[in-house]
């Protein structure tokens, strides 16, 4: 048994069938090829499985296909080439926020989200809003340092 | 450093390479989501695997049913320990002492029973579940305290076999579930104690810490004909091959270690973790099998040793450090991983780097029938600093002496023993710790609940130094450096990259540094105790020397120049008023169509050149400040202010430098204040999901952390640099520890959770009252 979906999924209009009890983190992974989505905790702690639907970060572990439909997804390879990624990666290699990778694009996601809904801007506020995204290797400071920087100076096309 | 330089030595122009903060060059690739981890592979024809664990602590197996699981469609194949009757089917790097999955006993909760390949990973996971086991329980010794009792169970029976890496000489017997003893005595210990006017004396409990590497062990294997090739997420890929290959009888040209990015390791990936396990399942199906853990497997296939130690510290009345005794017992697990190695350092560690006129360390490999134990950063050194740094503090608060001047007054000063036959101390310890409370405002007033700590520390660093590279560079003159350091995040790639051109005269940007593939990349020994700048970089270094060497030599001819008039340009060479590229010199070398000029370097410990030749390789300097502050009523301990030191000798790249001591304050501050893996009497981990094991987050950060860089050139690494990257971690929770004892709460218990420091807090409060009383 399947089920038919229809989605946005990083601007590209997607028809097909998903298992019903398939994970997001899976289908877009498996199904679609999108390993920037990375799979670690699978229990919505770590962040490193965010994407967004329709603008607001979700944990892909802890989300079903299924419930993608009619809505917009949104994965780090939609987010390259924006003026959005180009402002966060020149900002996070400045700060060389950026170490072993599995947590970044999940970093990137949850600020373009934070950019959009534009509630967060000083650093406790990020530091609030980004604690569901764990990194283990670089101590959070240079992340920090850059998404304030981002959130500070928004890019051109930052409407989500 | 020598590095087989041309006779010439020519002048440098001003590209240089080495002291800047070099963009990562992995950044670009990261952030667009496009680094290939090995989750992200697929080989052709690959399945999945997944591994049925013991659901009891210790018992016998009396059966092990796989009827139902081969009935769930898409299953290709089961492996028990019943199909590794024609190998010898134990591995471990120290002591060979663990099977590929459980033969005919389990000995902790989680232990590999058996694996499903299938077509999918939800085929595998259900034809896991289905596997029925028989367990003929055993009594279990699932703590420190049970293994240690009189009448202890015996986690394993029979004599220890050696592994083939543990580079500890000859091991002593099994006394009971000691695995291994490791000590030494210097001085007379009676006198010391005997003249002391302060003996400070106390019983201390480390936890069991998980690394918590984001991605999970994960490896891809595939077994064709007499070949083995592994994906794997590996820190150390020559010795997992290594074991591999003796594990299934084949030559190590047979078996392939490719090594994509890391998402983390931090210890966790060293030596050898799930890949015999991929290997058998994919010997027995036929096709390649990937194993990815998840978190829960992760956390039971290696950890940090939790640990109780006794010690004791005395001291003179003008705060002279006297003498010192402490007893170690690390708890292992059921099976040594890198106990041993861990017990040596945590016993190299005990002393701390003073003066003593004596010493007596006793450190015990325990083991438990819990999950094993390995290497987690800084691992020894982080379990002992806190411990030996808290006496001094409490020698000096006795003695009413600041607890930098008793640092000032015992430290070694460069040049003196820190351990007999060893390598002397080649860093400024003064210095830096000095630095380190600086930072931190030492001198500041403490308000209420407040306090300062500061520590010290030594950690054995290298490892065994042995690591090859080569240095190609091809006829458009791009460089390609063959290194087998394993990108773990640290920058490595970034930082080999760096020193090749820094030799070369290479723009940086030409230099390319990619993953590990055994059957191209050379020999190097591992990727950890801080040693790949040290070690790998020299030998990249030297192999670059040879390329310099031979582009020199044409230089000569073409500029018709003496090698003395030569200048190193960026990407050319020049001598008066004219300069050729790398590129045109190759073509003149070669002919139009070009060529290659590549370069072979080497490390090893006698008869190269460098001082490799004595151990360790060098001394990680471990220093740290901490200002904190606690909450009586509820006993909440933030972290306000960090300091470290990372003594580098030479800075190659110092934004990665402080990236790497900002790293390891916030495991610091994890390790002193919260992280715990809390194991039931029955041996069942409780907090399995990083749900209930908390890791830090943003909100956990210090309101400001600061690393001070030193650079001395004192390293023997290139360009007197020297490893960094564990200091921190070792050096964060003893000065935490300090500064809630500055703050008027002692701990001698870690994490320091806030019912553990309340509780401390009313016991305190207590004695007060009694004493005003």
């Amino acid at each position: 048994m399947t089920e038919r979906i229809t989605a946005v999924i990083n601007g590209k209009r997607f028809e097909g069938a998903v298992e019903p009890c398939q994970l997001l983190l899976d289908f877009l992974r498996g199904d679609l090829g999108l390993t920037s989505v990375k799979q670690s905790c699978e229990v919505q702690v770590c962040g490193a499985c965010t994407v967004l639907v329709d603008g607001a970060p979700v944990s892909s572990c802890c989300f079903l296909a299924c419930d993608i439909d009619g809505r917009q997804v949104e994965t780090v390879d939609g987010l390259v080439g924006t003026a959005f990624h180009r402002a966060a990666a020149d900002a996070f290699m400045r700060h060389a926020a950026v170490q072993c990778g599995f947590c970044t694009a999940g970093m990137i996601l949850t600020a373009k989200a934070l950019a959009g809904r534009g509630l967060a801007r000083s650093p406790e506020q990020i530091s609030r809003a980004m604690s569901g995204n764990l990194c283990r290797c670089t101590g959070y400071r240079s992340i920090l340092d850059a998404v304030t920087e981002i959130l500070r100076e928004p890019g051109e096309d930052q409407q989500i | 450093m020598s590095g087989g330089t041309t006779a010439a030595t020519p002048v440098r122009g001003s590209a240089a390479a080495v002291g800047r903060s070099v963009p990562r060059a992995d950044g670009p690739l990261k952030l667009a989501g496009q680094a290939e981890f090995t989750g992200d592979i697929h080989v052709p024809g690959m399945l999945y695997g997944a591994v049925l664990r013991s659901t009891v602590a210790h018992a016998r197996l009396l059966a092990v049913d796989t009827s139902a699981a081969a009935q769930v469609g898409g299953v290709h194949a089961i492996l028990t320990g019943a199909d590794l009757a024609d190998l010898d089917p134990f591995y471990g790097h120290a002591l060979r002492d663990r099977p590929i999955v459980a033969i005919d006993r389990v000995r902790f909760v989680g232990e590999p029973i058996a694996v499903v390949a299938a077509e999918t990973q939800a085929a595998a996971d259900l034809a896991a579940i289905k596997i029925d086991v028989d367990y003929g329980p055993l009594p279990a010794a699932t703590s420190l305290a049970a293994a240690l009792a009189a009448d202890a169970p015996e986690v394993h029976d029979g004599p220890l076999r050696p592994g083939s890496a543990h580079g500890l000489g000859r091991l002593p017997d099994r006394d009971g579930n000691v695995c291994y003893r490791y000590t030494f005595e210097r001085g007379n210990l009676d006198r010391a104690f005997d003249a002391a006017a302060v003996i400070v004396t106390g019983e201390y409990q480390f936890p069991a810490v998980y690394q918590y590497s984001m991605e999970t062990h994960t490896t891809i294997a595939q077994y064709r004909g007499d070949e083995i090739t592994l994906w794997s997420s590996c820190q150390h890929p020559f010795l997992v091959r290594q074991e591999i290959a003796e594990l299934f009888g084949l030559p190590l040209d047979a078996v392939q270690l490719i090594v994509p990015f890391l998402g983390g390791g931090f210890g966790s990936k060293s030596y050898t973790k799930m890949e015999p396990i991929a290997v058998a399942i994919a010997r027995q199906a036929g096709r390649p099998v990937r194993i990815l853990n998840a978190v829960a497997e992760s956390m039971v296939t290696t950890r940090r040793h939790n640990m109780r130690c006794t010690m004791r510290t005395a001291a003179a009345a003008d705060g002279t450090l006297l003498g010192r005794e402490a007893e170690v017992w690390l708890d292992t697990g059921a099976y040594a991983d890198n106990g041993p190695r861990v017990t040596a350092t945590a016993g190299d560690a005990a002393p701390g780097p003073y003066r003593w006129q004596a010493v007596r360390v006793g450190a015990n490999c325990v083991y438990t029938n819990t999950s094993p134990a390995g290497s987690y950063r800084a691992f020894g050194a982080t379990h002992l600093q806190w411990i030996g740094e808290s006496q001094v503090d409490e020698v000096a608060r006795r003695l009413a002496i600041d607890p930098l001047e008793i640092r000032r007054i015992n430290l070694l000063r460069r040049g003196e023993e820190v351990r007999p036959g060893g390598k002397p101390l080649d860093a400024d310890l003064v210095g830096d710790v000095e630095k380190a409370a600086a930072a931190i405002g030492w001198d500041d007033a403490r308000p209420a609940w407040c306090g300062r700590g500061i520590s010290v520390g030594l950690l054995a660093a290298g490892a065994h130094p042995v690591s090859t590279a080569t240095v190609r560079m091809g006829p458009d003159g791009g460089v390609s450096v063959l290194v087998g350091t394993t990108e773990l995040g640290q920058g490595a790639r970034t930082v080999m990259a760096q020193i090749a051109a820094e030799v070369l005269g290479a723009p940086v940007e030409r230099v390319t540094v990619r993953g590990t593939d055994t059957r191209y990349t050379p020999y190097d020994r591992s990727t950890g105790a801080s040693r790949s700048t040290t070690v790998a970089g020299a030998a990249v270094q030297r192999a670059a020397n040879e390329v310099l060497d031979a582009l020199l030599e044409t230089a000569s001819m073409v500029l018709e120049s003496a090698p003395s008039m030569l200048r190193i340009e960026s990407g050319a060479i020049a001598s008066g008023g004219r300069s050729v590229t790398h590129q045109e010199l190759i073509r003149a070398r070669f002919g139009f169509t070009g060529g290659e000029l590549a370069g072979h370097g080497r490390v090893q410990p006698e008869g190269g050149s460098g001082s490799y030749a004595e151990g360790p390789v060098f001394w990680e300097v471990c220093v740290a400040g901490a200002d904190v502050q606690v909450d009586p009523a509820t006993g909440v301990v933030r972290v306000r202010r960090t300091s470290s030191v990372a003594d580098v000798g030479t800075a190659i790249n110092p934004q990665l430098i402080e990236r790497q001591d900002e790293g390891a304050t916030l495991q610091g501050i994890g390790n002193a204040l919260f992280e715990e893996m809390c194991f039931t009497a029955d041996g069942v981990l409780l907090n399995d999901t990083l749900l209930d094991y908390r890791v830090p987050s943003f909100e956990d950060m210090p309101t400001s952390m600061t690393c001070t860089i030193v650079e001395n050139a004192d390293g023997p690494g290139p360009f007197g640099a020297k490893g960094c990257g564990e200091g921190a971690l070792a050096a964060v929770p003893a000065a935490i520890v300090n500064a809630l004892a500055d703050a008027g709460v002692p701990m001698r218990e870690l994490p320091l959770t806030p019912e553990r420091v309340w509780r401390r807090i009313q016991e305190l409060s207590g004695e007060t009252t009694e004493m005003g009383r």
